[in-house]
């Protein structure tokens, strides 16, 4: 189970309160009205959905209400960072390890296959 | 032509606990979930008589009611019966919004050396004094329902909950007191 | 109780063991009596007695023993209970602590232990090697349902579980600490007391009933100058004692999970002959710890020879476990068969207590000399460089075949008993499951912890460092502390070996077992590279190596190694399987805990339920809300009350309870615009005073929510939702008002459970509640329809809405919560004396598919846009933005032919339709027939006295009048397409 740190309520928190909500960074057009439909499938319906580093949104449902944002690497599930809604793509600490493995079947997979 | 309402409280019949903790029903209270921008807080606090805390977590205490921080711009005022709490908030003249729960709300009241324990039956948070000290307070989860949480003491603490899961939630403080006897 | 030496078991040695001869405990095993000695487990309470003969195994049903003295057992499963009720299968029986009166069976045979009739499947072996059931089974494929699998099912498996409801509970605790430490040898010991001297809090835990992990058999080890074993005891309670350590044993920790999160199981009384009735059976610890200390040590690994399996051949630290903690001999007459030095140990301590060592036979050609002198000091004859290359005896070894390696000179050398060691196993499984990365240790053969994914670190045998000093060192380190402490090794151990010893090569066509709880062999292995299989996770899958409930403790490395050397690949190359959480099997009831009965989800209940109960209400579950249903009264069937309840509202009136209705209050000067842009209506044109019916769509167009709003004040809405919908709509509003439109000065409360809400529907509704109601007029002209005011109720501050999901006159009373009784009673008292009726949710879904009204959820299923409900009337075309406004212009969504919302009548008007039917336009078309729609609603209307159904129909406006089809299993329904009112077309009782 995840440990949250909510940058509202200033502390980490188990992930049973908050609610993940997609991701983060993607502004609702100002003239939504007026895009085209490749604009409108851009902004609604194409998301990234990387493996490795992601920006995404959650909302600490179950404590202070807020929407706030995470850095989080998709493969360790580690944040990197969190931090309020409305700020803009924050640069990311340094981060160490390297990956040397001895390989499991998820590093294996492909060889596997 | 009309009986005087009888009012009908939840939880009313309920009791509990161990050798541990002590469990009870809280008395009905006025109850307000105050929202407002941090420039009208100086102004709301004043016509409320008391400072609304904004440092999350905590809560304060003055003339026979209390302000609970539930988030950055929402806190929870709990007074007395009859405190007229609407009213004062109105009368700050700030723009705020106070919406009247004191009826969606109910209170239980743990205390014991086990109140602790019993409330880590299903909430996830460190209840540890350094961590949680008196006056601490935070909405969070106990087992599969919400409930705002106030350290009142060193072994007591206010679970506040809507209606409807308090029977839930009262029946699981149940099961965390006896095992907290333990 | 009382119990003299010797009804204790022959095999216990006098002076051995640290358990207490005056405590003792009945029980029985197969219905025959036994007494122990407490503190014993059921393996050691039975090998006192003699007993090595435990099971039979799963496939081939060959006799089993007990093969360790710990969790990591994979053979000594059995059945353990109190009574019918409080039985556990699958029970390890070296874990299992003896409890006065405790029934225990062996498992898996039939019709008993010594004689089972499945043991033939042993003989026809040849036809169930790996993979035999994915061959076997395949043709022909009717028959896999009817025969195959009822018949595998019913021969494999181990236990049978309960039949009966679990009587016992089960406790959940959540815990934070600054330090867990998983394991309390002497390592984890060690540890845990440097920690706490720093002040940090920390969470010792260990999976046996007292600490002392390996000390448990190494009697040999001195710690701070005492005996290793009392050291720990001493340590374990100095601990306890310090207010910010907590000690629990008998506590397993079985899952290691993100950002520290650890899973625990605390068997809580198991043990005990009487629990008390308030003592849970177990209790889950979830543990948050900053940091986690493994000091999980290793587990012996036994060697893979022919007939490796038979009762009476165990690791060696188990009978050194058994002989130095119980103070039971495995035997009388023990062969020790090794590539290891511990079991040199082993075989000195039973000498040492009057056992006789029939010969150690070493695989390996040269040792250490310490070990060696003290083997011929103690007169023990050593064969170095030979094998045990066989067994025999039927249920319990009666000798060793024993041959010099590469050599033919077979000879037997009887023996009762055979321990054996091929070195240690460092348990890296909570490591893993941290997601560290492993590294091979090509000297010492074994993986060990070298990447760290979480804030944790291993210590000892688990991280490879075997010496005692060194290790101590390693704990104080991990610990963050400083203290003095020193530990004495009696011998540094050398060795160890994997896979397959002499004698079991790929030239040989003998069973050697490396998983004895699936009966995977050596042969196995190799037929499963031969078959293809080049990746261990395919091999594993194959054989099934390592997916018993043991999890492969004792059989993944030898695995390995046998898979290795087939595919000719350097064992990191070939891979370890994953190791996943649990470490050791945890009941369901320990994972379910308070989650059962009452407590298995919140019953939520509507403020006059009760008075409702008291009517003779059936209720229905709403999400997690308990809805009045309908009310029959005698005699009357669901049809008959709901029939009833339907006249009746239209009538006279109906009390009805909405409490359950999905509110927010939203409040703020910038009230009115933030609902612009999250419905479809407009919002600033309604009046304070005045209710609305508004849309709310999602980005992309499609319906998401729908309900009535009333504006009480310029600043303030009371808005209603559906009651599923309530906390997702919320969700939502809050999602758009937080990160998107945050500039604007609005607030959004719940207050779904402020509010008890009494419906009254029905042209009698104004007389009804008149009454009650002060400092309204509730005249048409002041108060019409989609009117709200606050007012008094009987004396309470009420919100009245006139409002109606009937097509009836109709006011919705909202009142607090607290008061909802008192008032409900007083106006069904008054409703009742005008011939009114209680009604429930039944009665209006029925009233309101009468008006064609739609039910977001039913009518809908998130691709339908307000047009195609018939609302586009709620779609204001003013407005430049709101939330849907771009995905409503999409092309799919404007296009022709859409699925549009009608009425359908059956031909037969007492046809009701089945919801979910789907509808054709040529019933004899071939299949699949092109369907057209399908019925969202559909009832029978005692109003209209026919039935009557809504449905989606592909261009359904347009079909008025046209038949249609339903196809149904056994007959086709004809419909007509109609418009969706069934009931007061004009639409003139809702403003009566």
């Amino acid at each position: 189970m995840l440990l949250i740190h909510c940058p509202y309520c200033e502390e980490d928190r188990s992930e049973l309160e908050f609610r993940w909500a997609g991701e983060a960074h993607i502004a609702r057009p100002e003239n939504i009205a007026a895009i085209s439909d490749e604009e409108f499938a851009e902004y609604f319906f194409l998301r990234n959905n990387e493996k490795g580093l992601t920006y995404e949104r959650w909302r600490h449902i179950h404590g202070c209400g807020r929407f706030f944002n995470a850095a989080r690497d998709t493969v360790s599930d580690r944040f990197l960072m969190t931090y309020k809604a409305g700020l803009p793509k924050q640069a990311l600490p340094e981060t160490g390890a390297s990956e040397k493995t001895v390989e499991t079947y998820e590093a294996t997979e492909g060889d596997a296959r | 032509m009309v009986d005087p309402v009888i009012r009908s409280l939840p939880l009313s019949g309920s009791y509990g606990g161990s050798s541990a903790v002590r469990l009870e029903a809280a008395p009905p209270a006025e109850r307000l979930s105050l929202r407002a921008r941090p420039e009208d807080v100086a102004a709301l606090s004043g016509a409320l008589g008391l400072d609304l805390p904004v440092k999350p977590k905590t809560s304060a205490s003055a003339n026979g009611r209390m302000a609970l921080w539930l988030g950055p711009d929402e806190w929870l005022v709990i007074g007395e019966e009859g405190a007229g709490l609407m009213q004062e908030a109105t009368n700050s003249g700030v723009t705020h919004s106070a919406v009247d729960i004191s009826h969606r709300n109910t209170a239980i009241l743990v205390s014991g050396p086990g109140a602790a324990a019993a409330i880590n039956t299903g909430c996830p948070q460190d209840l540890s004094l350094a961590v949680f000290p008196v006056g601490a307070c935070s909405r969070t989860v106990f087992g599969k329902v919400e409930i705002v949480l106030l350290r009142t003491a060193v072994d007591a603490f206010r679970v506040e909950i809507w209606r409807s899961f308090s029977d839930y939630a009262f029946g699981l403080l149940s099961e965390g007191a006896r095992d907290a006897a333990f | 109780m009382s119990g003299s030496p010797d009804n204790l078991g022959a095999f216990r040695i006098k002076g051995a063991g640290r358990l207490t001869p005056a405590r003792t405990a009945r029980f029985t095993f197969d219905g025959r009596s036994y007494t122990a000695m407490e503190g014993d487990t059921v393996a050691s309470a039975l090998l006192a007695h003699g007993v090595h003969l435990v099971g039979r195994s799963f496939k081939y049903h060959r006799p089993r023993g007990i093969l360790s003295a710990g969790a990591e057992e994979p053979n000594a499963l059995i059945d353990v209970a109190r009574d019918a009720a409080r039985r556990q299968p699958n029970v390890r029986a070296t874990v299992q602590e003896v409890f006065d009166g405790a029934k225990i069976a062996s498992q898996n045979r039939w019709p008993t232990l010594k004689f089972d009739v499945s043991a033939f499947n042993d003989l026809l072996s040849p036809f169930f090697a790996a993979g035999f059931y994915y061959k076997t089974f395949m043709w022909p494929k009717e028959a896999w349902a009817k025969l195959y699998e009822p018949f595998i099912r019913r021969a494999a498996g181990l236990g049978v579980a309960p039949t009966e409801e679990d009587p016992d509970h089960y406790a959940s605790r959540y815990a934070h600490c600054d330090v867990l430490v998983a394991g309390a040898g002497v390592a984890g010991l060690t540890a845990a007391l440097s920690a706490a001297s720093t002040g940090a809090s920390v969470i010792l835990v260990d999976e046996q009933p007292e600490v002392g992990g390996a000390l448990h058999f190494d009697a040999a080890a001195t710690i701070d100058g005492k005996n290793g074993y009392d050291w720990a005891q001493g340590l374990a309670a100095k601990l306890k004692a310090m207010p910010n350590v907590t000690v629990l044993t008998r506590t397993t920790v079985f899952g290691y999970y993100n950002h520290g999160f650890l899973g625990l199981v605390e068997r809580v009384s198991d043990h005990l002959a009487r629990p008390g009735r308030d003592l849970p059976r177990e209790r889950l610890w979830q543990v948050r710890a900053k940091r986690v200390i493994l000091a999980t040590g290793s587990i012996e690994r036994h060697m893979v020879f022919a007939n490796n399996d038979r009762p009476g051949i165990m690791l060696a630290s188990a009978a050194r476990t058994f002989l130095n903690h119980h103070g039971v001999a495995v035997g009388k007459n023990v062969g020790v068969y090794t590539a290891h030095d511990s079991a040199y140990e082993a075989a000195f301590d039973l000498k040492r207590a009057g056992v006789a060592i029939a010969a150690i036979i070493d695989s390996r050609s040269h040792l250490g000399d310490a070990v060696l002198a003290e083997a011929r000091s103690l007169g023990i004859d050593v064969l170095t460089g030979h094998s045990v290359i066989n067994t025999s005896g039927r249920l319990r070894i009666s000798s060793m075949t024993v041959a010099r390696n590469g050599g033919s000179n077979a000879r037997k050398i009887p023996v009762d008993a055979l321990i054996v060691s091929a070195g240690w196993t460092p348990s890296v499984h909570l490591f893993s499951q941290s997601r560290g990365k492993l590294r091979f240790d090509e000297q010492n053969q074994r993986f060990l912890p070298d990447i760290y994914a979480q804030d944790c670190v291993s210590i000892g045998a688990c991280n490879g460092t075997d010496d005692l000093s060194d290790l101590i060192d390693e704990a104080i380190a991990a610990g963050g502390g400083s203290l003095a402490l020193s530990g004495e090794n009696r011998f540094e151990w050398t060795g160890g070996m994997i896979g397959a010893a002499e004698g079991a090569g790929p030239e040989t066509v003998v069973k050697a077992f490396i998983d004895f709880q699936h009966d995977v062999t050596a042969k196995d292995i190799r037929l499963a590279v031969r078959e293809g299989m080049h990746s261990i996770e395919h091999i594993k899958r194959f054989t099934t190596n390592g997916m018993a409930s043991d999890q492969g403790k004792l059989s993944n490395m030898h695995g390995l190694a046998i898979a290795a050397e087939m595919l000719g690949r350097p064992i990191p190359k070939v891979g370890l399987t994953t190791f996943r959480a649990p470490y050791t099997p945890v009941t369901y009831g320990t994972l379910v805990a308070h989650s059962r009965g009452l407590l298995f989800d919140p019953a939520r209940r509507t403020p006059m339920h009760d008075l409702e109960a008291a009517e003779g209400a059936e209720f229905e579950d709403v999400g997690n809300w308990k809805r009045a249903w309908y009310f029959p009264k005698r005699g009357e069937d669901m049809a008959a009350a709901v029939n009833r309840e339907c006249r009746t509202v239209r009538a006279v009136a109906g009390v009805f309870d909405a409490s359950t209705l999905g509110k927010i209050e939203v409040v703020g000067p910038d009230a009115a615009q933030f609902l612009n842009l999250l419905y479809t209506n407009a919002w600033d044109t309604l009046k304070p005073g005045k209710c609305r019916y508004g849309i709310m769509t999602r980005e992309d167009g499609f319906i998401y929510d729908d309900g009535v709003v009333g504006r009480l004040a310029e600043d303030r809405f009371h808005v209603t939702t559906t009651t599923g919908g309530a906390p997702r709509v919320l969700h939502h509003l809050e999602d758009y008002l937080q990160t998107e439109f945050p500039h604007l000065k609005v607030w959004l409360t719940s207050t779904t459970e402020q509010w008890a809400v009494i419906a009254v529907q029905g042209p009698k509704a104004r007389e009804i509640i008149q009454p009650f109601v002060e400092g309204l007029d509730l005249s048409n002209e002041a108060f019409p329809h989609m009117s709200v005011a606050e007012c008094s109720v009987m004396g309470v501050s009420a919100r009245l809405f006139r409002v109606s999901f009937t097509g009836e006159l109709g006011y919705e009373i909202n009142v607090p919560a607290d008061y909802g009784p008192a008032v409900w009673k007083a106006i069904w008292e008054q409703a009742e004396g005008m011939g009114a009726c209680l009604y429930g949710t039944e009665t209006m879904h029925v009233l309101r598919a009468e008006k064609g009204y739609i039910i977001v959820g039913q009518d809908t299923d998130g691709t339908v846009t307000p047009d195609d409900a018939g609302l586009d009337w709620a779609v204001s075309k003013k407005k430049t933005d709101f939330v849907g406004i771009r995905g409503l212009k999409r092309p799919d969504l404007v296009r022709e032919g859409r699925k549009q919302l009608v009425g359908l009548l059956t031909k037969d008007p007492a046809e009701v339709l089945e919801e979910g039917g789907q509808i054709v336009a040529d019933p004899n078309q071939p299949k699949p027939m092109t369907m057209l729609g399908h019925v969202t609603s559909s009832y029978w209307s005692e109003n209209c006295g026919r039935s009557i159904a809504l449905a989606l129909v592909a261009g359904g406006r347009a079909r008025m009048g046209e038949t249609l089809y339903v196809p149904m299993k056994d007959r086709t329904i004809e419909v007509e397409v109609t418009d969706m009112v069934f009931f007061d077309k004009q639409g003139g009782r809702i403003h009566g």
